[in-house]
């Protein structure tokens, strides 16, 4: 299988399962017969309704989870080591920010953490607020940027150890959809400045088909992978993009694999219950 | 307060700020000033109660009495700073124990609630008896005493309650403990700590005066008072009172001036001070 891949493997997900174990109850499965596979430098997204567990599949990925069953490789090691060797750049659903650091701070945080070199802390941290157009706001404090200047923020110190594998869990999902369309093809950018593999959370159709070049869909009770959907918009895309007919079929057939299509052989009952997470 | 007004406020921030709290303050200031003057005018007219001597006679006492007063404040401000000293020391390390284990926690922290229950004045006689009624360390530890619950309640909070989210960042950079505790769990700590040292700088004068009522040496504000009522001499009491009371005030400020000096963005995120 390697020797035919052009662009190596950044993660590899083999029969991955994970099972929560409920008081008094039956254990929770939560994922089950999970195979994923991305190539370097690509960016896929992961969409479904509400509890399908897209996040623990990112955690999972980032080994901030451990899964039950299954392997989870990332650049050719263990998902642990590949932690420990702070292959992973995260951005979650909230900036969580530190209030007692300036933005400059925030982004300067995992370079303290991992001792990189001082005397290129700084040049480093400016360079990636410049990447997010946050340039001018070094000295302030979080609470003086707005949601989206926050997740920016959140974006650049991600993106501060250079990773090779960022991993963004709905990280739009708080913002209006004006904000969320320009941080869209804001991070499309940063994607196209920095060649980083990203895994991005979403239940969002329009973001997910607009980035993506492979959408996962997902659906609930247990999660599991359900369609994959080849999103063949050329890149770099635009915001004429999101005016393509063909960005439109393929917000539709995203839309339509979320509900489950009759061939798929989900349930009636589980088609109404995903429907309604998207009421 | 939204971002763009905030914002807005940041170049000009200094000069508005003062202007601001001349404008909070003054309203205060103008009560305090205008109580003085009808304590004045009232008593000056023979009064009500009589023990009760005017400002100006409280200022007069103040000069007469001043080496004997001056002596006296240094006296109970150095056993006051000293407890509050040594009760901040001692509630920072067991704040920092029953933080970082559980084991500490589940049996520090129960007793140390239940301990601040105990009516912690009746206790003074027998820190005299224990570190010597003419010690200033027994003064000193009644001061430590009230100093220290809450300095353990905040510490252990604000080391403990910290965001899941900054944590499982901390995780996902392989950050160790030590690491979480230097850049998560005590800059999330300090705010809570301030609050605490602010409550317990005022509790250690508290502590001071309230240990020196129940004997000790003799130039010390709590004696003074007790000395000067029962000599009649009520000028002379009230002045050791305001005096001990400026004190406080003056090492509250330094405090909070301390406070802001060391979370700088505390101030900023909570623009009205407490």
């Amino acid at each position: 299988m390697t020797n035919e891949a052009a662009i190596p493997t950044a993660v590899r997900l083999a029969g991955v399962e994970k099972v929560f174990p409920v008081k008094g109850s039956d254990p929770m499965v939560v994922l089950t017969g999970i195979d994923l596979e991305v190539a370097q430098r690509e960016l896929i997204s992961l969409i479904g309704p509400s509890g399908c567990g897209k996040s623990t599949l990112l955690r999972i990925i980032g080994d901030l989870i451990e899964p039950s069953s299954g392997s989870v490789v990332v650049n050719g090691k263990p998902a642990p080591q590949a932690r420990r060797d702070r292959d992973y750049g995260m951005v979650f659903q909230a900036p969580v920010l530190f209030d007692w650091r300036t933005v400059e701070a925030n982004v300067r945080l995992p370079l303290e953490v991992t001792d990189y070199p001082r005397d290129q802390r700084d040049a480093l941290v400016r360079e990636k607020l410049e990447l997010v157009e946050l340039g001018g706001f070094t000295k302030h404090y979080p609470h003086q940027l707005s949601g989206g200047m926050q997740q920016r923020v959140a974006i650049a110190r991600a993106l501060a150890l250079q990773p090779s594998l960022l991993l963004m869990d709905e990280p739009f999902g708080a913002l209006d959809e004006m904000t969320r369309e320009r941080m869209n093809s804001e991070l499309l950018h940063v994607w196209g400045e920095t060649g980083t593999t990203v895994i991005f959370v979403t239940h969002s159709i329009p973001e997910a088909v607009f980035l993506s070049s492979r959408v996962f869909v997902m659906s609930p009770r247990p999660g599991r992978i359900s369609e994959t959907i080849d999103i063949d918009l050329p890149y770099p895309r635009s915001e004429s993009t999101r005016e393509e007919e063909r960005y439109y079929e393929l917000v539709t057939e995203v839309r339509e694999a979320l509900r489950g299509r009759p061939a798929g052989g989900i349930s009636l009952a589980q088609r109404s219950r995903s429907d309604g997470a998207f009421g | 307060m939204t971002a763009s007004s905030d914002r807005a406020g940041g170049a000009g921030a200094l000069p508005r700020a003062a202007s601001d709290s001349i404008r909070r303050y003054l309203p205060a200031l103008i009560v305090f000033v205008g109580g003085l003057v009808l304590w004045q005018l009232y008593f000056s007219g023979g009064g009500f109660f009589r023990p009760v001597p005017t400002p100006t006679e409280i200022v007069g006492a103040t000069v007469d009495q001043w080496e004997l007063l001056s002596r006296s404040a240094v006296a109970t401000i150095i056993e006051a700073l000293g407890g509050l000293a040594i009760g901040t020391t001692a509630g920072l390390l067991v704040g920092f124990l029953t933080a970082r284990w559980a084991i500490a926690r589940d049996i520090l922290l129960p007793l140390a609630i239940g301990a601040s229950t105990i009516p912690i004045i009746a206790v003074a006689p027998i820190l005299n008896n224990w570190f010597g009624v003419l010690n200033p360390l027994s003064k000193m530890m009644m001061a430590a005493l009230l100093v220290f619950f809450p300095v353990v309640i905040s510490v252990t909070r604000g080391l403990v309650e910290v965001q899941a989210g900054h944590l499982e960042l901390m995780r996902s950079y392989a950050a160790d403990d030590t690491l979480i505790l230097r850049k998560v769990r005590v800059p999330n700590m300090l705010p809570f700590f301030f609050t605490a040292l602010k409550v317990g700088t005022t509790l250690a004068f508290i502590g001071a005066i309230v240990g020196e009522f129940f004997g000790g040496t003799s130039d010390v504000l709590g004696r003074i008072v007790l000395q000067m009522i029962s000599g009649g001499r009520f000028d002379v009491a009230w002045a050791a009172i305001i005096i001990g009371a400026c004190a406080a005030i003056l090492a509250y400020l330094v405090v909070t001036l301390v406070e802001r000096w060391a979370i700088p963005w505390y101030w900023h995120l909570h623009d009205a001070p407490a």
